[in-house]
């Protein structure tokens, strides 16, 4: 399995596309991942799935608009160079 | 700081002669007959500091000039980098992993091969600060990872040379392929701290030195599987596995598994203490398959 740095960034986009697409009404809350139902205990650490929410909830409030330019970069590069 | 000053000084000392003194100017550029007009944006106001300052380095005032300006430049250069850098990651940090001697290297080089003698795997302070590796060979440095990735990916090239198999892009293929396995690894060890809310002092650097340290296991065992062909490859690979393995989960228990004493109310950290465990045997248990899996292509 050989890599190269160029594959790496390329899973990288992949993924963080993919978590940037969950829709926070149509399936979030249906499944019950939404950010209003995580708040739980205060003071006490919260479990996993409170963390890997607010993980998701960040990283689609963050990446939303680099990943704009970084697709179209991709979607550009792709087409010229194959 | 201080060679900054005296950089920063040079140029404006100069530049004050040149504001005062411009009556000597003009002979100065009289007497040089083959410069042009051209010239003039620099020439009359660095000639002089050329002729009057160091005359002695270059015959040529313009190329003093030219030298004078490139240094200034640099130094602006220097400057922006340096402060782009340290929005990104903070240069005395890195600094503290590359503190280290012979005496250090050679210890932990030792502990790496042959855990099982070393007893104290404390890491010690001084006044809340970690002690550089200098002073306590528990601390994690970057200094052996950083040289045995390089010597790893040498001897995969000396390794596939004598086999006949080398060309120059597999060399980058091989490094590329390495440093890429060491970001995996060091991002979902980074992703299972973050979700298991484990409160530990392990920065980004300690984990990439830690992954870091399985270069060397894996630069033994290839000398072994080039000197000794199959069998003393599988042995080596035996050794260096459960060596590091020891040495992975001595190091991290004392900074992953001890619970926090100030709000453990006997709750929550039921679950806890399983989980942390789960990720140091894990990312144990990775280790010999990644040795493998970068090695076994090289001896065949």
């Amino acid at each position: 399995m050989a890599f190269t740095l160029y594959s790496l960034i390329q899973a990288a986009i992949l993924c963080i596309n993919a978590v940037a697409v969950l829709h926070e009404e149509r399936f979030l809350r249906k499944i019950g991942w939404g950010v209003d139902q995580s708040v739980g205990g205060f003071g006490d650490e919260p479990g996993i799935k409170v963390q890997l929410m607010n993980l998701i909830r960040s990283v689609r409030t963050v990446m939303r608009v680099p990943l704009i330019a970084v697709n179209s970069v991709c979607i550009v590069l792709l087409l010229l160079f194959g | 700081l201080d060679t900054l000053l005296l950089a920063r000084a040079a140029p404006t000392a100069g530049d004050s002669v040149l504001f005062e003194d411009t009556s000597s100017a003009a002979p100065a550029m009289n007497s040089q007959g083959y410069y042009t007009s051209g010239y003039n944006m620099g020439g009359p106001s660095n000639d002089m500091q050329g002729g009057g300052g160091m005359n002695n380095l270059f015959a040529d005032p313009m190329a003093n000039a030219a030298m004078m300006y490139g240094s200034s430049l640099a130094n602006q250069g220097k400057d922006m980098v340096n402060k782009e850098i340290s929005r990104f990651m903070s240069v005395n940090k890195l600094k503290y992993f590359f503190a280290v001697d012979t005496r250090y290297v050679l210890k932990k080089l030792m502990i790496l091969m042959f855990p099982y003698t070393h007893q104290d795997w404390e890491v010690r302070y001084h006044r809340d600060t970690p002690l550089t590796p200098r002073q306590d060979v528990n601390a994690s440095d970057l200094y052996i990872p950083t040289m045995a990735f390089i010597t790893y990916i040498l001897l995969a090239g000396m390794a596939l040379g004598i086999q006949k198999r080398f060309s120059p892009e597999v060399l980058g293929l091989c490094a590329s392929t390495a440093l890429v396995w060491v970001i995996i690894e060091v991002l979902v060890m980074l992703l299972s701290l973050y979700l298991l809310t484990v409160h530990t002092d392990l920065s980004t650097f300690d984990l990439i030195a830690y992954s870091g340290y399985k270069y060397v296991g894996m630069i033994f065992t290839v000398l072994c599987g080039l000197l000794f062909g199959s069998d003393g490859y599988f042995v080596a690979l035996a050794w260096s596995s459960f060596a590091l393995m020891f040495f992975i989960v001595r190091s991290l228990k004392m900074k992953i598994l001890p619970s926090l004493s100030s709000d453990s109310m006997g709750m929550g950290s039921n679950a806890k203490p399983q989980l942390r465990l789960y990720i140091t045997v894990a990312s144990a248990l990775f280790q010999p398959i990644i040795i493998y899996w970068l090695t076994s292509h090289l001896v065949r």
